[in-house]
């Protein structure tokens, strides 16, 4: 079994210093090695922006792909080999503006997989304009006068999308981020976990520290019971969005491959190509 | 069907056939048990279909050619007739030829245009439908009535009509057969018998595949060793998906129906970089969604196999018609520069081997390859040779396995400069073949690099990879003539109908050659400049309105001064008289 060493290797991320995605990184090496994973069986898929590196930071198969697309490519990858892991990652710009759709649709199909991102409620790569996660108000280069439009809430989404498991961290708690993770991994279907990833450049507003004051840790709230959908909605709303912790896992519902007619355990990569003449002359017969 | 000698002598080869009325009226279906009752007798058969972008209501018909001999192309007119409203009379009737026939339902007294020679026989359709039961059947009604007016067996038909109804039970069929009969019965008396000059010579007995492109492609693919398909409904290419989702379970696959073309390419590469061979299928408006992806597969050399089938553009365009205005799109789309093969099957055959050739050429050379078909060839139902096993080879191209593991996290070196640039390829899950992917500019491993050096090396790599590139058939000649006063040069749908047309040309005494361009990118200068060279002038066909196609000769093969431009983009296909008129104006 591996160490979480085992899933570093000798690149140096282009991040800047303090950034909250070396957490995000340190976390999924941790809960890989946690989950009992080999490098070889982890695909990272990610999309573009300062997080969408990652993959190229962890010793893995590494995919790094383009802007808002990690989701499909990440799907396609379980579907063709459903014994790798996969972890689909990137930035709020990603998943929540220009990946938005696949973000919905990867939810609603529930392949196995788990989806990491990491919001900094601004694009950093492009050098701070305002993103969907942006708070009414805020001013970046794109709203000198602060942003007008209603900031996203994706765990309310995600929830009506039906999202069979919904988390949320903070780079700052390596220890609940390697854990859900964790659980992520081990859960079957699509897990979206959204991490507070604080960008150290070019938001001054959403810093550590305003974090720390104003997130709510679920473990800490008295009777708060994740297998509740209207609960964890409620709980969202109330808080508009700012809790950590699990907020719902469904653990009845089965994946999507697990659904598919036809579908073996056995990976299809490992499988025969070659159709038996037999069922080729079956197949023409149904054009005569 | 026995007949004498002298019979014989007054049957003819072939006749066309048609049926219109409004959408959801029962054309399709009317059309589909006709023409597998004819191809139940061994008959060759071409079909048209003429519809429009709505589920219930608007014209619409679909065209049969019917031969004893193999056939390409739409006929220029028509013998039969059937109509289930007076518009299908008036938007259809100019095709007639003289002393056509039209059957028509007695319901709407049937009125013959002024100017059209035609036999009548106005048959009470709806009427004998609705005694049987239920007016759905009229579409029983009509065809027993033509096809008794061509004097062809009952039970062939019955048979037929069995097969299509037979799962609602005896009951519904034996209704169906009454339907026929009645109609069959009705305009017997009316014509006094079948009719004498519609007779047609025996075919062969023997049962053609029947299929459109899209099956084809769709069965060309399951045969190549596709088991995912991810995709997004659009006409004309939707058919390709229907048919996998039916197959692909049978052989451990799936189609995954996404949220957009995006995703259906974006789904498509990352089930190829895993290592199953997958692909997606749409037209125009799907493609050039598609675009940014395309880059991605060529930029990370990940196998991607993509089919369009072409309709009219731009935007929604004639989503309905036929056209071939994405060539240049298939060629130049993407931003930057990276390896592409577009390929272009030219009949029914092809769609299925190009297939099998198209997910083979994307696992040699690592790059995407475009499937290009056109709406006439995606979904005009046609007679298709027998199709043959032994050619379906899977070649898996550089594809390693079993990769001795790296030491200190030395990365598999997966872009590695290699002699005709196409590196090894290993797929997740291998333990010595970690690697990188990104559609940054990167090293041998996958890392990016902005090294101005690294960067110029891996472009020359990626761009060269198809210097030696193999097709099957890049073009497809048919050159009788060692100088040729024409060289007609087509693709996709056109070759039957160029063939046909070049019949009269080579009459009136016009000696012509004829070239279909398949592989459209790279495009095959060497292969089509020997036969440039034979002609004294060259006519480039195709259905759209620039003449994209004729750009590429003049491009690559500089024949500018011989090259005319034989366009037509009104959504149809060439008809061959067109072909042969506009070609000797040219000439």
């Amino acid at each position: 079994m591996a160490t979480f060493k085992e899933f570093r290797n000798n690149v140096k991320p282009n991040w800047c210093p303090g950034c909250g995605d070396f957490s995000v990184q340190a976390a999924i090496q941790r809960a890989a090695a946690n989950a009992g994973l080999e490098p070889e069986k982890l695909a990272v898929i990610s999309g573009i922006g300062c997080s969408g590196r990652i993959s190229g930071y962890i010793n893995a198969y590494g995919f790094h792909s383009i802007h808002g697309r990690a989701l499909p490519i990440a799907q396609g990858v379980k579907l063709a080999n459903r014994d790798l892991t996969v972890i689909a990652s990137g930035g709020d710009g990603d998943g929540f503006a220009i990946g938005m759709g696949h973000t919905v649709h990867a939810i609603r199909r529930n392949i196995n997989m788990t989806y990491i991102v990491m919001d900094n409620q601004i694009y950093g790569l492009t050098k701070g304009q305002t993103s969907p996660r942006s708070a009414v108000g805020f001013k970046t280069k794109s709203t000198p006068e602060g942003s007008i439009e209603s900031t996203l809430s994706p765990l309310e989404i995600a929830l009506a999308a039906g999202a069979t498991f919904v988390a949320q961290s903070f780079s700052s708690d390596l220890k609940q981020l390697t854990s859900l993770i964790e659980q992520g991994i081990n859960h079957e279907g699509f897990s979206l976990i959204n991490v507070f990833s604080p960008c150290v450049t070019f938001n001054k507003i959403n810093t550590y520290d305003w974090f720390k004051e104003n997130i709510v840790n679920l473990e800490t709230v008295e009777g708060y019971d994740a297998s509740n959908r209207v609960m964890a909605m409620t709980k969202l709303m109330e808080t508009n969005g700012m809790i950590t912790g699990l907020i719902y896992q469904n653990k009845e519902k089965r994946s999507y491959e697990n659904l598919i007619t036809g579908f073996r355990p056995e990976p299809l990569t490992n499988q025969n190509l070659q159709l038996s003449v037999e069922d080729f002359d079956k197949l023409l017969k149904e054009f005569k | 069907m026995r007949v004498t000698l002298k019979e014989w002598a007054s049957l003819i080869s072939q006749l066309s056939w048609k049926i219109g009325g409004q959408q959801g009226e029962g054309v399709e279906s009317t059309d589909r048990i006709f023409s597998t009752a004819l191809n139940r007798l061994g008959y060759y058969l071409y079909g048209y279909r003429h519809f429009s972008s709505r589920i219930k209501g608007g014209h619409t018909n679909n065209k049969i050619r019917i031969s004893t001999k193999p056939i390409r192309a739409i006929s220029d007119d028509l013998d039969i007739l059937v109509a289930f409203d007076q518009e299908t009379i008036d938007l259809n009737a100019h095709e007639l030829r003289q002393g056509g026939v039209i059957v028509a339902d007695a319901k709407f007294n049937p009125v013959v245009p002024e100017g059209v020679e035609a036999r009548l026989f106005a048959v009470p359709i709806t009427a004998i439908a609705e005694e049987l039961g239920t007016s759905l059947m009229k579409n029983m009604v009509a065809s027993g009535a033509s096809w008794a007016l061509l004097g062809l067996p009952l039970e062939v038909f019955n048979k037929a009509v069995e097969e299509e109804f037979g799962r609602k039970g005896p009951a519904v069929v034996e209704k169906n057969v009454e339907a026929v009969r009645r109609g069959a019965d009705f305009v017997l008396e009316q014509a006094g018998g079948p009719l004498g000059d519609f007779q047609l010579e025996p075919a062969d007995g023997e049962q053609k595949l029947f299929m459109i492109g899209n099956d084809a492609m769709a069965l060309g693919a399951l045969a190549a060793g596709c088991r995912i398909m991810a995709a997004y409904p659009i006409t004309p290419a939707s058919e390709i998906m229907e048919y996998l989702i039916k197959q692909l379970p049978k052989f451990g696959g799936t189609v995954v129906q996404t949220e957009d073309e995006i995703a259906a390419v974006t789904m498509s590469i990352g089930s190829n970089y895993a290592g199953v061979r997958s692909m997606t299928a749409s037209a125009g408006p799907g493609l050039s969604l598609m675009m940014e992806a395309i880059g991605l597969a060529g930029m990370t050399e990940t196998p991607l196999v993509i089919v369009n089938t072409q309709r009219g553009g731009p935007s929604t365009g004639l989503p309905t018609k036929q056209e071939q205005s994405d060539v240049n799109a298939m060629i130049y789309g993407t931003h930057g520069e990276i390896p592409k093969i577009v390929i272009a099957p030219s009949s029914i055959e092809e769609c299925f081997y190009d297939m099998v050739e198209a997910f083979n050429l994307a696992e040699r050379y690592q790059c995407p390859v475009i499937v290009l078909t056109d709406l006439q060839l995606s979904l005009g139902k046609q007679s298709c040779e027998p199709l043959d096993y032994e050619r379906i080879v899977i070649d898996r191209g550089n594809l390693v396995t079993n990769v001795p593991p790296s030491e200190d996290n030395v990365l598999f070196k997966r872009y590695e400069f290699v002699e005709g640039g196409v590196s090894p390829r290993v797929l997740p899950g291998e333990k010595g073949g970690l690697h990188h992917v990104t559609g940054v500019e990167h090293d041998e491993t996958g890392r990016p690099s902005e090294s101005a050096i690294n960067r110029k090396k891996m472009m020359d790599k990626r761009l060269h990879k198809l210097d030696n590139l193999q097709v099957t058939n890049a073009i497809r000649v048919d050159a009788p003539h060692e100088d040729a006063d024409l060289l007609i040069v087509g693709m996709g749908s056109t070759g039957g109908t160029i063939d046909q047309a070049r019949v009269q040309l080579e009459q009136d005494g016009i000696k012509t050659n004829h070239v279909t361009v398949r592989q459209i990118y790279p495009f095959p200068t060497a292969q089509f400049k020997a036969y440039a060279d034979r002609a004294k002038q060259i006519v480039v066909l195709e259905n759209n309105a620039t003449g994209q196609l004729a750009n590429q000769i003049k491009l690559n093969v500089g024949v500018g001064d011989k090259v005319r431009n034989l366009t037509k983009y009104d959504g149809t296909p060439f008809l061959p008289s067109e072909v042969y008129k506009q070609s000797k104006e040219l000439v």
